[in-house]
């Protein structure tokens, strides 16, 4: 038999241990999570802090100069050379989330309505070549563009070409194709799950009260999966902006994004305080392009209604 | 567990379950209202009402899951409070089974016995015993993904029993379940309550279920308990009217009040005249008026010249045919509603045409007053 | 619209085809001319070798970055991975002000820039006085490997049933004899699979660890540092073939194990998803 139970307790008592164990299931779940939050506080929001307060300071040599100065980001803002970079990085970054989520749309669309029995395994396919090293893929994309590489050599042996071209590597669309590759399964992803939530049989009756596949595509299944086609924009166009392997390896001279500059900012340039107002004004620029990216997409979907 | 002799009824007179004046607030709202309840040992008693009635928190406040905010809960004669879970009289099925996904069926129904280190070969004796009493014996090695809805719920019930808990307490066991099922598990469910003699508490939304199946029920509304009584004197006397609805169809009257007295009441009824009938204990004058139901079955048909000494009269405006039943609506000049009235199909209800005049028999006890 | 059911039966799956192409395109060719001859990556190739293979294990400084790198890597998946089980827990069980806002702070370095996240705790740990090393390069990693922890194991944890816990403490367990025979067995896949993925994460990180890291390299590093010689490239192909190889293996191992943690909570959804 369970254990019998003994002693009984007065009934205010009762009362009272009730109320603080309804507080005490918030406070344990708060208390559980406290060591990861109070990581990311202190690894995430705290430098975050750090990097907007550097850039407001002056670089002085090997100190730092703690008066309070807009000076940093007049020069991001105002100096062609970081105004370019700029420019260009978001331009970049555009492109390659707007390739991104538009050749990974189809494939998210196949694996749902058409993966069958083997969603899983072509979920695993896609996400196989973004586990290897982000490193090595870029490389490789150099090894297949270049002058003397896979592509240049293969179509020179199909004698569709007489000499290499110059025109794959070391330019604008070298680093679109190699980001467009990297970040395909993160674009993929988000719009498979969004997809995958559609109630088939709203499917079903939009056919029933006469809409062709088109149509029904139009107006169901791609409003619907708006949130997964804004999660992939996200996720792929702010860090994007962010990255500086790419460009330093396949990018060239008109490759060079802000990032590479931030890089040598707070390495060989040594100017921390305007690194710090690049990194800011970057973030502030390229979140503001994804919210209104974001807001165009959703306005355009409640159109399509 | 005391040895007790196995007669028919394994119900005795000692009280198992004392739930007095228990609330259970969640803020401003309150998921049951000052409840109250005696539940004796041995007796199959359920919990009955629609969802949001506050059946399931009863059964949670007793299991342990959930702490009265105000009251007080005894099993056994014992106060179970700041008793946890684990160390209550009490076992439960509950609704999704909660079978444990990773553990076979013997190792599932030896779960609570490994804390009573009972030894090897006892433990493996009380496990086959418990099997044996669901019907699952040889199904031990099954893992839990190769079982049935209806072997998933043997399972459930075994690994509750085989604790040999002064309380079972079920969580609709039964909804998961298909029709025919269901009500196989009805009458299984019963059966191994009187073997077996344990308190048996069930939580249910399905009428029939509770009807089938309980010693005694209570109906609960919106957090309170509306009644408690046996299957039958539910079903016949209900309280008021939401307990009559609730039980399945009920013809209203309007009546108006011309004697009142302890325990009775006499009315006028336009379709069924003077009435006199038990007055309900919750009865509350409704100025000079008030509600008597009567249930369709309750009814007759009389055929040809056939004569009773209590009819109405009126014409059938629908039939809707049931198979083994017919049922009828009937318009009595002078009741502002129809009345529905359910006939078995021996002697040719079926082929009543609509409009034709009809004549219906009635008993006078049949006729309940009801509070609103 | 005849013609819109062609292309979706007969176009969608070849341009599938298609793109599953584009996606292992670069992977193919690191194994490929990781045994050719000329160190020169063109075809056709000069020959065949698996010299590059035996050249790998008498570099000193290649072993010290893969020593570095399996450090980083198994402290940075333990560690997330205990903080993601806490966050998860902490999630999928309890209801509790704050929990979305903390889930979503939880999960923004997914879509932060890793420049900024590592330039900014660079500021950090240099004005804290932390001399960078591979203990730096640990913390900068668990921030970006949280994230992935958090979703492989919120799917796992996300379909366990909670009157199963109920059911343990219904029959006589205490809490933590249920959590030892009932949650723990049931979450162990997910808590494997994310010590893989984090794992994984870690050891190809590349970005964090450049600013972070002191004076030793871990393995992205030191092929960083590779690629400025033509003449390394055929190490680097080989050395980039085994870590394919062995991420591969991780991961398959990892996903194997969150399909059957899903299945057993009858719950489905990706590594990301």
């Amino acid at each position: 038999m369970t254990a019998a139970a003994e002693g009984s307790q007065p009934l205010g008592l009762r009362g009272r241990q009730r109320t603080s164990l309804l507080q005490s299931e918030a406070a344990q779940g708060f208390a559980l999570i406290s060591p990861t939050f109070l990581y990311a506080l202190v690894l995430l929001v705290m430098p975050i802090l750090v990097v907007v307060a550097h850039s407001f300071w002056t670089q002085n040599y090997l100190t730092i100069d703690r008066t309070f100065t807009l000076a940093n980001y007049r020069i991001a803002v105002t100096e062609p050379i970081y105004l370019d970079l700029l420019m260009r990085s978001l331009w970049i970054s555009l492109l390659v989330s707007f390739f991104t989520v538009v050749l990974a749309y189809p494939i998210a669309f196949y694996i749902s309505f058409h993966g069958g029995r083997h969603k899983g395994l072509w979920l695993f396919l896609i996400t196989i070549p973004f586990w290897t090293s982000y490193l090595l893929r870029v490389m490789s994309w150099k090894v297949i563009l270049g002058y003397n590489g896979v592509l240049n050599s293969g179509l020179m042996g199909l004698g569709i070409i007489k000499e290499p071209s110059t025109a794959l590597l070391y330019n604008t669309s070298a680093v679109v194709i190699t980001l467009t590759h990297a970040w395909a399964a993160f674009a993929i992803l988000p719009i498979f799950v969004s997809l995958e939530k559609i109630d088939r049989s709203l499917i079903e009756a939009a056919t029933d009260l006469g809409d062709g596949p088109l149509r029904r595509f139009l107006r169901i299944t791609l409003p619907l999966s708006v949130p997964g086609i804004v999660s992939a924009i996200l996720i792929v166009m702010i860090p994007t902006v962010g990255d500086f392997v790419t460009p330093k390896l396949v990018g060239g001279k008109d490759g060079v994004m802000i990032a590479n500059a931030i890089q040598a900012l707070f390495g060989k340039g040594a100017n921390w305080p305007l690194g710090a107002a690049l990194s800011v004004t970057t973030m502030l620029v390229v979140t503001a392009m994804a919210a209104s990216t974001v807001l165009i997409i959703r306005s355009a979907a409640r159109l399509a209604r | 567990m005391p040895e007790k002799p196995m007669p028919e009824r394994s119900q005795s007179d000692r009280t198992m379950i004392e739930i007095s004046h228990v609330t259970r607030s969640y803020g401003a709202f309150k998921a049951l209202d000052d409840a109250s309840l005696t539940i004796r040992e041995g007796e199959f008693f359920s919990l009955l009402g629609p969802s949001g009635c506050g059946k399931t928190t009863l059964l949670r406040m007793i299991a342990g899951f959930d702490n009265p905010t105000t009251g007080t809960i005894a099993v056994g004669g014992q106060s179970m409070a700041g008793i946890p879970a684990n160390r209550r009289p009490t076992n439960m099925v509950f609704q999704s089974y909660a079978i444990f996904p990773h553990l076979n069926v013997e190792q599932n129904v030896a779960y609570g016995l490994r804390r009573l280190k009972l030894g090897a070969s006892e433990e493996k004796r009380r496990v086959d015993e418990a099997l044996a009493q669901v019907s699952l014996t040889g199904l031990g090695k099954r893992g839990a993904h190769e079982l049935s809805g209806g072997q998933r719920q043997r399972v459930a019930l075994a690994r509750a029993l085989v604790m040999r808990p002064k309380v079972l307490l079920l969580d609709e066991p039964l909804s998961a379940l298909d029709k025919k099922l269901r009500e196989q598990m009805q009458v299984e469910l019963r059966r191994l309550q009187q073997a077996v003699g344990i308190t048996f508490i069930l939580v249910t939304h399905d009428q029939y279920e509770a009807l089938a199946m309980s010693d005694r029920i209570a109906v609960m509304f919106g957090g309170r308990i509306a009644q408690v009584a046996s299957p039958k004197e539910i079903y016949q006397r209900p309280v008021n009217r939401q307990v009559a609805d609730f039980l399945g169809g009920m013809n209203f009257v309007k009546a108006e009040i011309v004697e009142e007295n302890g325990s009775s009441l006499v009315v006028d009824t336009l379709g069924f005249g003077r009435v006199k009938t038990e007055k309900p204990k919750a009865f509350v004058r409704n100025g000079g008026g008030a509600t008597l139901g009567i249930r369709p079955e309750r009814l007759r048909v009389l055929w040809e010249d056939a004569k009773s000494k209590f009819e109405v009269a009126g014409r059938v405006v629908e039939r809707h045919y049931f198979g083994e039943i017919t049922h009828l609506i009937v318009e009595i000049p002078g009741l502002e509603k129809p009345l529905s009235v359910t006939e078995t199909n021996d002697f040719g209800a079926d082929d009543i045409p609509v409009g034709a005049p009809i004549r219906l028999a009635y008993d006078p006890d049949a006729l309940v007053a009801l509070a609103d | 619209m005849t013609a819109i059911r062609n292309i979706l039966s007969r176009w969608l799956p070849a341009y599938a085809f298609l793109y599953i192409v584009f996606l292992y395109l670069p992977v193919v060719f690191l194994p490929i001319f990781s045994v050719n001859t000329s160190a020169s990556p063109k075809f056709p190739l000069a020959g065949l070798t698996l010299q590059w293979y035996r050249d790998l294990p008498n570099t000193p400084a290649l072993i010290d970055a893969t020593r570095n790198s399996l450090m980083v890597g198994i402290a940075a998946a333990l560690l997330s991975t205990i903080l993601g089980i806490c966050a998860a827990r902490a999630i999928t069980r309890y209801r509790f002000p704050g929990r979305r806002a903390i889930n979503g702070l939880i999960m923004a370095p997914l879509v932060l820039p890793e420049i900024i996240l590592a330039v900014s705790m660079l500021l950090v740990m240099l004005q804290l006085g932390l001399a960078l090393s591979l203990v730096t390069v640990v913390f900068g990693h668990v921030l970006v490997c949280i994230p992935y922890s958090l979703s492989v194991l919120t799917s796992g944890f996300e379909g366990f049933d909670r009157s199963l816990e109920e059911a343990s403490a219904d029959l006589g367990e205490t809490a933590f004899g249920t959590f030892r025979r009932v949650t723990l067995p049931m979450v162990a896949p997910a808590i494997i699979s994310s010590l893989l993925v984090c794992f994984t994460i870690s050891l190809d990180e590349f970005i964090i660890a450049f600013f972070l890291t002191g004076t030793e390299p871990t393995l992205p590093i030191y092929i960083w540092g590779q690629l400025r010689f033509a003449s390394k490239l055929p190490g680097v192909l080989a050395l980039g073939t085994l870590l394919l190889v062995g991420s591969f293996l991780l991961l398959t191992i990892a996903e194997l194990l969150r399909r059957r943690a899903a299945r057993r909570t009858q719950n489905t959804g990706g590594v990301l998803a």
